[in-house]
């Protein structure tokens, strides 16, 4: 089995090493940052942290090079997504492509360029070190499912989820994944822009009564979304906000961590996702579309003198 | 400033000398005994000593008096509260007793001003909202950026005579600065209010100063439309409360960014909140977008998106730890 890694940052990295653990699968990664690419190709991709593990991965930034796949793993961040498959789509004219990135609208613009398209949302998270290592800084789980407008057999999503499993990243197969997805997406956009916003910590964020009330109302927005396009959620994101608080207290959210490093942020894959399904639902979400719009103000920001 | 008396006031205390406060003080010691009262004594002996310089729009020196201790104010006939809402209450306790035939003049964004000063004394009050604006370059320079009019009127709650607010915004006019009296502020402080509400806390939020983008309101994330709708739950509340508002602050905020834009390219106010989120200072923002607030829940209106704005520039402070003790209960 081929696979090849769509987008080899930190998340496509962790699948990457660990999918190449398996004997049967042959793992090849697609990025456009080159020394990442060449530290890959000279001594493997290692995995530190929460795993401690090399990968032997063919990685390249030009497609060209990569042999047809029967899966694809996309794993930019949402913002290139369409530049990342519109450059790799030719590896899967006959393969499956998954996407566990953040947020909602991927698998969307991943179906306008492939037949078979597999809905995914993952926890694991991580950072690079340097060229050629990664950081596993949490472990988590893996939901995968057919992408209903252009699905995926359901046994090629099985397949794929029991050779992830058997890297060492566990991955559940299901019939609907949308759950899994607008539970985490609920939970990211309702949490992920208020760090970004205030500069506190996930923590914080919970501590302050004034925050906090923000975060369930932006729950609430997402959840009558999610209600109206009849997805049951995994689990109540309120409680996951909570949970996180006692176990990642001192987590600064991927978007704060954007926001002061000046890099655009996902806010349009996170509530704008929110705001675009509630709009096709006719259902009103006017705290995220101003979480939307103060956010790229924020962005904008950066471009003014002085 | 008896109201029998129609001779304008002679002398004057302007206590705090920010931008706003540096701005009256450098503009009214140039046609009356001016006063400054600071909160630091080192900040009153410079004043005395080399006076204070206006630059930009006006180009002065005015030699004023300046102390930071309250027992050395002589009796004055006008007293101007130029402190930040949030630093109001501890002023006005200072001045509690001090000259009780003075008119007292409130200046500070949002609302409730004149009750925390009316706590303090039995003075006259006049209200005032401004919309000229200043850089203050040092303690003793500031620079007049927007010589836009102050507006004054009678706070009815202390019979104070619209004779007294048309002496006072003679007395502004006269020195440079500009001032219209009303004989009700209600409706422009509420503009003015509802306007701030949604610049200020936009800002304070994204790090924009206020540009084009504020107006902008074409697409469904624009600024504009968050600004637009910030504004639209203002007027609502507005509405409830039973006032009429003297200008439509979407039109003020239309207009703002386009005089900014014919007067230069890279026009960039800083609205005052972002300053203060610039220097991690505590903001006004529970006078303004938590005015709003306090007065929906009043009405039993919601006002989400207000909210939202006041809960984020809350958290924002709160990711400073500001260890000053100035974070008091606001009692409004």
């Amino acid at each position: 089995m081929k696979v090849c890694i769509v987008g080899c940052g930190a998340v496509g990295s962790l699948f990457a090493a660990h999918l190449a653990q398996v004997d049967k699968v042959e793992v090849w990664a697609y990025d456009v940052v080159h020394d990442h690419i060449e530290a890959i190709n000279h001594g493997g991709l290692r995995v530190t942290g929460n795993a401690d593990l090399v990968g032997r991965v063919r990685a390249s930034t030009d497609s060209q090079a990569i042999p047809p796949c029967d899966f694809g793993i996309v794993a930019t961040k949402s913002l290139f997504t369409r530049s990342a498959i519109e450059a790799t789509a030719h590896l899967f004219a006959d393969g499956a492509v998954a996407s566990v990135q953040n947020g909602v609208g991927n698998e969307e613009v991943i179906a306008e360029h492939v037949e078979r398209v597999i809905r995914g949302t993952t926890f694991p998270a991580g950072h690079l070190v340097e060229p050629g290592v990664v950081n596993m800084d949490t472990r988590g789980d893996t939901w995968l499912g057919p992408f209903e407008p252009k699905p995926a057999a359901m046994e090629e999503v099985t397949r794929l989820a029991e050779v992830i499993t058997a890297g060492g990243m566990n991955t559940k197969a299901l019939t609907d994944a949308r759950g899994a997805q607008w539970t985490k997406l609920i939970f990211n956009a309702a949490t992920n822009p208020i760090g970004a916003l205030t500069g506190l910590t996930h923590g914080r964020v919970c501590e302050l009564t004034s925050t906090r009330r923000l975060v369930s109302d932006l729950i609430a927005e997402g959840c009558a979304v999610a209600d109206a396009l009849g997805i049951i959620l995994d689990s109540d994101p309120d409680e996951l906000v909570d949970h996180a608080a006692k176990v990642a207290y001192e987590h600064r959210a991927s978007m704060l961590q954007d926001i002061l490093a000046q890099r655009p942020t996902e806010i349009d894959a996170l509530n704008g996702g929110i705001v675009s399904f509630g709009a096709d639902q006719e259902i009103p979400t006017p705290l995220n579309q101003a979480i939307v719009a103060l956010i790229k103000g924020m962005e904008h920001s950066w471009t003014q003198p002085g | 400033m008896p109201d029998s008396a129609s001779r304008p006031p002679q002398r004057v205390c302007v206590i705090g000398a920010g931008s706003i406060g540096s701005l009256l003080a450098g503009h009214l010691g140039q046609i009356c005994e001016l006063w400054v009262l600071t909160r630091r004594a080192d900040h009153a002996r410079r004043l005395e000593d080399d006076g204070l310089r206006v630059s930009g729009k006006s180009d002065l020196r005015t030699r004023i008096r300046a102390t930071s201790d309250t027992t050395q104010l002589p009796p004055f006939e006008l007293g101007i509260f130029a402190v930040k809402a949030t630093d109001l209450e501890p002023a006005a306790a200072r001045l509690a007793g001090a000259s009780p035939e003075a008119t007292m003049m409130t200046i500070q964004n949002g609302l409730g001003a004149e009750e925390v000063v009316a706590r303090h004394g039995d003075w006259p009050l006049i209200s005032a909202v401004t919309f000229m604006s200043g850089n203050r370059q040092s303690d003793v320079h500031v620079e007049y950026e927007l010589d836009t009019a102050t507006w004054l009127g009678p706070w009815a709650r202390t019979g104070t005579s619209v004779e007294t607010v048309r002496e006072v915004a003679a007395l502004i006019n006269a020195s440079g600065l500009h001032a219209e009296a009303m004989p009700d502020l209600v409706p422009a402080q509420w503009s003015k209010l509802i306007f701030n509400s949604a610049i200020n806390g936009v800002a304070a939020l994204t790090e924009l100063p206020h540009i084009a983008m504020y107006g902008d309101e074409d697409s469904p994330a624009a600024l504009g439309w968050v600004v637009r709708k910030l504004i639209d739950e203002g007027k609502a509340v507005a509405a409830a409360a039973g006032v009429e508002l003297h200008e439509d602050p979407w039109e003020m905020n239309r207009l703002a960014v386009a005089r900014g834009e014919t007067h230069s390219s890279d026009y960039a106010h800083l609205p005052s909140m972002l300053e203060d989120v610039l220097a991690r200072r505590p903001t006004e923002v529970d006078f303004i977008a938590g005015a709003l607030v306090r007065e929906a829940a009043q009405h039993g209106l919601e006002i989400p998106l207000t909210s939202a704005v006041h809960r984020l520039v809350k958290g924002k402070e709160a990711s400073w730890e500001i260890t000053r003790p100035q974070l008091q209960e606001v009692k409004l």
